[in-house]
C-alpha cells in the first residue's frame, strides 16, 4: 500500500539517486537527512550517487509481499555504490546462478509495482549485472 | 534505585486461538501472573504489543486492557518496538519500579494474528523495517534475514546445516514445554526440505504467526520478600538500544550492534559477564538470528556462532543453553508477547519449575529480544537470591 | 546550426524466437521468417514499459551530448504504448533525468512515428531558438494480438535524442512531413490489441507516405539517392525498408547498416530512431544520412543529416546500438512471454 504523496515525495531518490554528504565528516546520508549521524552537523551538500557498485549480499525472494506476487521469485540484494553507500535493490535481467557476492552491477530505473489495476505506476532503482561471466 | 524482584508469571498456551481475542488472550495470561504473585492489586502496568491496530483494528490498547483486567484506574501504557515490544515493556516496568514510581508493576505483551489473512499479517510484521527504502522494493523479513545468512555464509564459513541446527534444538526443547506452539521435534532434513522462502531461509528456519501473551509481575526486593517469594528472582541488569533501521545502512550486515550495546549496558548494570550467564533466551525469528545473537552477546568470537551450534555448546546440556523454552522458533512469536514470554522462562528455570528442559544449577539467566533486522534491542540479565 | 547533439539507445535484455511462437500458433514459422526477414524480437521484461525504456536511451543521449540536463528546454516522449491513458510519460522522463522543472513537456503520439514526431518538433523550437536543447524520444512496448501476424513482429525498445544548436554531432539539413486520413491501422479506446487492414496497410499507407516524403525531401534539397551513405526508413518487418529503398533507388548496402529489425523486430515508435542510433555509431565526419519513418493513420517523417567531427569525440561515450542487441540476452518460451506480456486472463 502506498499512497500517491508518499511516493512522490521520495522521487528525486527513486529517480534520480539524490542524496545529502555531510559537509563536516563526508558521511552520505541516503535519503537525505536533516542530521548526520556520525558527528552531529546539520549542514550536508546534494549529491548524486553512482549508478555502479558491488553486490555485498543478496537473495532470491520466493515468498513475495502481496504487491508483487506476479513478479516472484526475483533476486534482491545490498548493492555498495562506488561512493560507499549501500542501497537495497532488486537485481533484474540474469538467471539467479549469474549473480555472486562481489560482481558489480549497474541501476537501471525500473517499474517496482503498480497499485492494483487502478492506482498509480510506481518506478524506481534496481541492479542490472554489468558482467555474466 | 530499588532493586527489582519478578514475583509473578502467566502465560497460556500459544498458537492459533480462533476462540480467543486480543483481549480475552492478555487477561487469561494476566490473571494467572496475578495469581502466581499472590498479590492483591497492581499500581500500573505497560503492554508491549507491535501492532494491534494492523492485526486487529485496535489501539488505545493501555486503556482497552487496564479495562478488562478491571484494573482501571491504574496507570497504564503500552509500547511499541516492533518484534522487541515485549522486552520493552519489561524494561519500562523495571524502570517503574526501581525508581520508586510504583510499586507492584505489570509487565506484558500479546499479539493477536490470525484474525487477518496471511498477506494483510506480513505487511503488518514488514512495517518494522524502512518502509521506503526496504519494503517499497519488494524484500520481506524472511528476505532481509536472508541477507545476512548470505553474508554470515561468505565471510564466515556459516553452513546451511549449521542454521538448521538451531531450528532442531529449539524443536527439541519446545518439545518439552507444553504451552509451545509446536511442541514436536524435527530433523536437519526436515528444515532442508522444507519450502525456500528467501534463498537460503526455509519455512523450517522461520519463526511462525502465533496468537499469545505473556504477563509478569514485578515488585521491589523487599516486598518480594514480604510475599515470601523463595527463591526471590531479581532483575539485575537491564540494557537497551537502537541501530538504524535499514539492514544495508549498517557497516556490516552481520553484526547486531544494538544486542551488543544493550548487553554491555545490562553486563554492566549487573556486573556479570558472559562467562557468568548459565542460559539465555534469544530473538531467533530466524535461525541465523540466533547464530548472530549469540555472537553479539558475547558468548562466542565474531562468526562462530554457527560452529558453536553445531558443537552443541547452546544445547540443554551445553555450554550455554539457548532457547531451552523453544525459542521463536517451537514455542511460537506473537511478536509483542515474545519479550516477556523470554522472562517467564528465565524464572521458571530459575524456580527449577522447567520439568524435562530444567537447567541444572541455574542461578543467572538472560534475556535478549529485539525489533526488526535489530533496530532495536533489550537485554536483561536475572539472578536467583 | 541545428541538430542532434546526443543520442542513445535502449533494448531490453529478453527475446522469443518466431519459432516459438509459430509452435504455439501452429504457423509455419520458416516461411514467417522468410517472408518477414525476421528471427526473434525484444520482450520487454515485466519491471519494463515505455518509461522505463525512454529514460535509459535518455540518459545514454546525455552522455553523449555531455550537457547539463537542468538546460534542457524540452521534453518529449512519442509512443503508442504510453502506461498511462492519462499522465504523461514524459513528466516521469524529465524528473529522471533533471530536465524539471523549468521545462516544456508533451506526450506524442502516431502509431510508429510518434518518436520522430517528438524529435521534429524539438528541432522545430531549437531552430526557433525558442529552447537551447530539447530531449526526443520514441519508445515502445508495443502488442501483437495473440496469434495474429503482427505477434511476430511487435517487440520494445527505444531512442532518445537531444537536439540542440551547440555540440552538434549531425546537423539538420531539411525535414519534410508528408501525411493523409488513411486508416490501415488503428486501435479504438479500451480495446487491448490493435486492428490493421491487412495487405492495405502496404501499399497505400507505409509505401505511398515513406515514398511521398523522401520525393517530398530529395527534391526540396535537390538531392539524389547516391548522396547518402546510410538511408533509414521505418522497419516494420525486413522486408518492407527494402522494397521501398529499392523503390526510391537505394541500394542495399546504404539500408543494412541501420536495419536492426531481423534481431529485435518492430519497435513501432523506437523503430526508425533505433536505426538512426545504429547509423551514427557507424558513420564518420562528412557523411549524409537519409531517415524516414511512417506511422499509420498515416504519415512520414522525413530527414536529412549531416555528421559532424564531433561525432568521433560522442560515440563512444556510451553503449553503441548494435552493441547493446548483441550483449547477454535471455530467451523465453511462449508461456513466459505471454506473462511478461500480460496476455493471460486471471479471472
Amino acid at each position: 500500500m502506498i499512497t500517491p504523496q508518499r511516493y512522490w515525495r521520495e522521487i528525486p531518490q527513486r529517480y534520480r539517486l539524490e542524496a545529502g554528504k555531510c559537509r563536516r565528516c563526508g558521511y552520505v546520508a541516503f535519503p537525505p537527512r536533516l542530521i548526520c549521524p556520525r558527528c552531529k552537523n546539520r549542514e550536508f551538500e546534494m549529491i548524486k550517487l553512482k549508478d555502479e557498485g558491488k553486490i555485498v549480499s543478496y537473495t532470491i525472494i520466493r515468498v513475495p509481499p502481496e504487491q508483487f506476487s506476479d513478479q516472484a521469485p526475483y533476486a534482491i540484494g545490498i548493492i555498495e555504490l562506488d561512493n560507499e553507500v549501500k542501497i537495497l535493490a532488486q537485481i533484474v535481467d540474469c538467471n539467479f546462478d549469474d549473480i555472486a557476492i562481489g560482481k558489480r552491477a549497474e541501476i537501471e530505473l525500473r517499474k517496482i509495482r503498480t497499485e492494483g489495476e487502478e492506482g498509480i505506476i510506481c518506478y524506481g532503482y534496481k541492479g542490472v549485472l554489468i558482467e555474466y561471466d | 534505585m530499588r532493586e527489582v524482584a519478578v514475583v509473578g508469571i502467566g502465560m497460556g498456551k500459544w498458537g492459533e486461538l480462533w476462540k480467543k481475542s486480543l483481549r480475552d488472550i492478555f487477561v487469561e495470561a494476566a490473571l494467572a501472573a496475578i495469581d502466581d504473585a499472590g498479590v492483591e492489586r497492581i499500581d500500573s502496568m505497560y503492554i508491549g504489543s507491535m501492532s494491534s491496530g494492523l492485526f486487529v483494528g485496535q489501539e488505545h490498547i493501555a486503556s482497552l486492557l487496564a479495562d478488562y483486567l478491571g484494573a482501571v484506574p491504574i496507570p497504564s501504557a503500552r509500547v511499541e518496538s516492533a518484534c522487541a515490544s515485549g522486552g520493552l515493556a519489561l524494561r519500562q516496568g523495571f524502570i517503574d519500579v526501581a525508581s520508586g514510581m510504583n510499586d507492584i508493576v505489570l509487565v506484558g505483551g500479546v499479539e493477536k494474528m490470525t484474525d487477518v489473512g496471511a498477506g494483510e499479517a506480513t505487511f503488518a510484521l514488514g512495517t518494522a523495517a524502512d518502509q521506503e527504502y526496504e519494503c517499497y522494493q519488494g524484500v520481506t523479513f524472511p528476505g532481509l534475514y536472508a541477507l545476512i545468512a548470505k553474508a554470515h555464509m561468505h565471510q564466515y564459513g556459516t553452513t546451511r546445516e549449521q542454521m538448521a541446527l538451531v531450528a532442531v534444538k529449539n524443536h527439541r526443547n519446545g518439545s518439552k514445554n507444553s504451552a509451545a506452539q509446536y511442541p514436536f521435534e524435527i530433523t536437519v532434513d526436515d528444515v532442508l526440505k522444507s519450502t525456500l522462502v528467501a534463498d537460503p531461509l526455509r519455512l523450517l528456519d522461520c519463526s511462525p504467526i502465533t496468537d499469545g501473551a505473556a504477563v509478569a509481575i514485578l515488585c521491589p526486593v523487599d516486598l518480594a520478600r514480604e510475599l515470601k517469594k523463595d527463591p526471590v528472582i531479581k532483575i539485575i541488569g537491564s540494557g537497551q538500544a537502537t541501530d538504524f533501521i535499514a539492514l544495508h545502512s549498517k557497516d556490516d550486515i552481520t553484526w547486531l550492534t544494538a544486542t551488543a550495546k544493550a548487553a554491555e549496558r545490562a553486563y554492566k548494570m549487573a556486573e556479570k559477564k558472559p562467562e557468568d550467564i548459565d542460559f539465555v533466551e534469544v530473538h531467533d525469528c530466524f535461525t541465523i538470528a540466533e547464530i548472530c545473537v549469540t555472537e553479539a552477546l558475547g558468548f562466542f568470537e565474531k562468526g562462530q556462532g554457527g560452529k558453536a551450534v553445531e558443537r552443541g555448546l547452546t544445547s540443554l546440556e551445553g555450554k550455554i543453553p539457548v532457547n531451552t523454552s523453544g525459542g521463536l522458533k517451537s514455542k511460537g512469536h506473537p511478536v509483542g508477547a515474545t519479550g516477556v514470554a523470554q522472562a517467564v522462562e528465565v524464572v521458571k528455570q530459575l524456580r527449577e519449575e522447567a520439568d524435562e528442559r530444567q537447567v541444572k544449577k541455574a542461578r543467572i539467566g538472560m534475556t535478549q529480544n529485539m525489533g526488526g533486522t535489530g533496530g532495536s534491542a533489550l537485554v536483561h540479565i536475572f539472578e536467583k537470591v | 546550426m541545428a541538430g542532434i547533439v546526443g543520442y542513445g539507445a535502449y533494448i531490453p535484455r529478453y527475446r522469443i524466437k518466431v519459432e516459438e511462437i509459430a509452435k504455439v500458433w501452429g504457423a509455419d514459422a520458416p516461411s514467417y521468417k522468410k517472408g518477414l526477414m525476421l528471427e526473434e524480437k525484444s520482450v520487454p521484461s515485466p519491471d519494463e514499459d515505455t518509461v522505463t525504456i525512454a529514460v535509459e536511451a535518455a540518459k545514454n543521449a546525455l552522455q553523449r551530448a555531455d550537457i547539463d540536463p537542468g538546460e534542457i528546454g524540452a521534453v518529449y516522449v512519442g509512443s503508442e504504448s504510453h502506461p498511462y491513458a492519462v499522465k504523461p510519460s514524459g513528466t516521469i522522463v524529465a524528473e529522471a533525468v533533471g530536465a524539471t522543472p523549468d521545462c516544456h513537456c508533451a506526450d506524442f503520439e502516431f502509431a510508429c512515428k510518434a518518436g520522430t514526431e517528438a524529435m521534429y518538433i524539438c528541432y522545430g523550437l531549437v531552430k526557433a531558438g525558442e529552447i537551447k536543447f530539447g530531449l526526443a524520444v520514441g519508445a515502445d512496448t508495443s502488442q501483437g494480438a495473440p496469434g495474429d501476424a503482427l505477434e511476430y513482429s511487435a517487440s520494445a525498445g527505444g531512442a532518445a535524442f537531444i537536439l540542440g544548436r551547440e555540440k552538434v554531432v549531425a546537423e539538420v539539413e531539411a525535414t519534410y512531413s508528408f501525411m493523409s486520413d488513411t486508416p490501415d491501422f488503428w486501435r479504438r479506446e479500451y480495446q487491448y490489441y490493435p486492428q490493421h487492414g491487412g495487405r492495405f496497410t502496404g501499399e497505400q499507407a507505409y509505401f505511398k507516405h515513406i515514398q511521398g516524403a523522401a520525393r517530398g525531401i530529395l527534391e526540396k534539397t535537390k538531392s539524389q539517392p547516391k548522396d547518402f551513405r546510410y538511408v533509414i526508413f521505418h522497419q516494420p518487418n525486413g522486408k518492407f525498408p527494402l522494397n521501398v529503398g529499392k523503390m526510391l533507388g537505394f541500394t542495399r548496402e546504404q539500408i543494412e547498416p541501420g536495419l536492426l529489425v531481423p534481431k529485435i523486430g518492430n519497435t513501432y515508435s523506437g523503430s526508425s530512431p533505433l536505426g538512426l542510433t545504429a547509423a551514427l555509431d557507424a558513420a564518420r565526419p562528412g557523411e549524409r544520412i537519409f531517415l524516414v519513418s511512417f506511422g499509420s493513420g498515416a504519415g512520414s517523417d522525413a530527414f536529412i543529416f549531416q555528421v559532424t567531427e564531433r561525432i568521433n569525440e560522442v560515440r563512444d561515450k556510451a553503449p553503441k546500438t548494435r552493441e547493446m542487441i548483441d550483449r547477454k540476452k535471455f530467451y523465453v518460451d511462449y508461456g513466459t512471454y505471454a506473462k511478461f506480456r500480460g496476455k493471460i486472463l486471471k479471472a
